[in-house]
């Protein structure tokens, strides 16, 4: 059993959603060949399980060109399952590489296959899962980013390089209009978020100062994005992105069902909010009842003394 | 332009989510059904835009049984033109999207229009399938799209921020927020959709790819663990020693 497995590049690395990919792939044992889309170095890709890489030089979004190179990938190693990322480049691909190969598709996998073969994901917006089974002699995976560990294996990959395959399918690429953040959200693995209870944008340094000593992202409520207090791409939750980190901090936002929706796969929650009653610290891990402004500057406070950021 | 908005139909947000059946069936039980929002917010509200300025159609497609029918004409009330139920219970994208298609293919559509994802299913894979099967570009997670003639402009979500797209029609994209604002259905779109012509097509030959075997609520959650305000720097002890996240 061999497996493709899709690495996006962005600015000359690789997707760290991607190299989840890989040792999701890694794990599912077998033969991992890793087709790399862009130039980056590749020595992770072997660190975190794949056996071979392909480099495909062209990084530029199509994503029926991606999928039949892909599939070119898989002819030449007799490979049966694809892999990706639940990021946006892999739901870019994963579909149209699922109905091109005709292979049943799991997107959003929270977990490896289990030993009947069946794959878990989370359905209903976060509220319950589904096992799912693959009925195609073929597959594709896209993996929900950070749901599984990542394993160093510490292999060293055989490069070659690759033709990318030949499309009908055109569209051009006019420009790319990245936010200045480091961190993106959707990679963070600690979120500090807060909501209309800091009541205006002018509040937001101690939300930075205490993302910035913890090492985290920070992230917004709807109505605080919708009232352009913060940038649109910061607003987490069901119209907004969805996000998993391992720790997702809540300050002043009440937890509407629809928040939650884009939170509540967060490995641990804290909310911190003026009001005991607030609907998320039913689904909070943590909870601090008191007043934001005098609660935030204690932690930043107390994140410098344990030097947490570094 | 004439315009494809595909439509799921799915339980209101709200919804209390069990499952029936040793936990292989949906509970339907006192479920309120919606259009699926961002297949009404985004790609449907949008559709109707392109066309109030260019003029032509839009039509709504549905894949299931006579019971959407209301949640249907919701998407006629807000303005489709007409609607289009192929008649089947589907159970996975992979039909979902060649029923679609075997629909669309010689019907000259300039574009399909679908949500970025389904709130039940949380795929994000229909609209990607029905451009595959097509031969048509896919722009997933578009949040803006400008015609201008038969060309488009396109941006979508990439990681960390936007993608600027130039694409010819005909297309198929998955809409996601700042496509469009919902719009609300006054009484004359809700009167008008009672007659508005909505087709139901008997379904072509297709395979389920994948299939749910068991469904699965997550763990309770534990209490809270609260603390303190006046001592709120041990929350991050706790985060570092109890929690490990630190």
């Amino acid at each position: 059993m061999s497996t493709i497995v899709y690495v996006n590049t962005q600015k000359g690395n690789i997707n760290k959603a991607s190299l989840e990919a890989v040792s999701y792939a890694a794990q599912m044992g077998g033969e991992v060949i890793a087709v790399q889309f862009g130039d980056a170095d590749s020595a992770e890709l072997g660190n975190y399980g794949a056996d071979k890489v392909a480099k495909v030089a062209s990084a530029d979004f199509n994503p029926d060109q991606i999928a039949r190179t892909l599939i070119a990938a898989a002819d030449v190693n007799s490979a049966d399952s694809f892999v990706l990322s639940h990021d946006f480049s892999g739901k870019a691909v994963a579909p149209v590489l699922s109905a091109l190969a005709n292979a049943g598709l799991v997107s959003g996998a929270v977990a490896l296959p289990a030993e009947d073969g069946s794959i878990k994901k989370a359905v209903f917006s976060g509220k319950a899962f589904a096992h799912m089974k693959v009925n195609t002699p073929k597959k594709v995976i896209s993996v929900l980013p950070n749901s599984i560990e990542k394993k160093e294996v510490g292999k060293s990959a055989a490069e070659s390089s690759m033709d990318a395959a030949s499309s009908n399918v055109s569209l051009n690429v006019k420009e790319q209009k990245l936010e200045s953040a480091d961190l993106p959200l959707t990679e963070a693995d600690l979120v500090v978020s807060a909501g209309r209870g800091l009541k205006g944008p002018e509040n937001w340094g101690m939300i930075e100062d205490l993302a910035k000593e913890l090492g985290a992202a920070t992230a917004c409520s709807r109505p605080v994005s919708d009232m352009d207090w913060r940038p649109h791409h910061e607003h987490v939750g069901q119209t907004g992105v969805a996000i998993r980190p391992n720790l997702y901090i809540a300050v002043g936002i009440s937890g509407a069902i629809q928040h939650l929706a884009g939170v509540n796969q967060s490995k641990v929650i804290v909310v911190i909010n003026n009001d005991p009653e607030a609907p998320f610290f039913k689904s909070a891990d943590y909870g601090i009842v008191g007043d934001a402004f005098e609660v935030v500057p204690k932690l930043v406070e107390k994140a410098k003394s344990m030097s947490l950021g570094e | 332009m004439n315009i494809l908005v595909c439509i799921s139909k799915v339980p209101d947000t709200t919804a209390k989510i069990a499952f029936t059946d040793g936990d292989t069936k949906f509970d339907t039980n006192g479920v309120q059904f919606i259009v699926n929002p961002y297949d009404e917010w985004y790609a449907l509200v949008r559709a109707l835009e392109i066309k109030e300025a260019a003029g032509g159609k839009v039509t709504v497609i549905n894949v299931g049984t006579a019971d959407n029918d209301p949640t249907i004409r919701k998407a006629l009330a807000i303005g489709a033109d007409d609607a289009v139920r192929i008649n089947m219970d589907p159970k996975d994208a992979m039909t979902t999207a060649k029923q679609i298609t075997d629909y669309a293919k010689d019907k000259g559509f300039d574009m399909i229009l679908c949500g970025k994802e389904t709130i039940d299913y949380n795929g994000s894979q229909v609209a990607g399938m029905i451009a595959a099967l097509l031969e048509q570009p896919y722009i997933s997670y578009a949040s803006k799209l400008d015609m201008n003639g038969n060309s488009a402009t396109i941006e979508r979500d990439i990681q960390g921020g936007k993608e600027v797209i130039e694409v010819q029609a005909p297309f198929v994209l998955s809409a996601a927020k700042g496509m469009a604002e919902a719009r609300i259905p006054n009484m004359r779109g809700i009167m008008a959709a009672r007659t508005k012509p909505l087709e139901v097509v008997e379904p072509s030959e297709s395979a389920d790819a994948t299939e749910i075997v068991k469904f699965e609520l997550p763990a309770a959650k534990g209490d809270c663990k609260y603390i303190d305000a006046e001592n709120a720097g041990e929350l991050l002890e706790l985060l570092r020693n109890e929690a490990k996240v630190l």
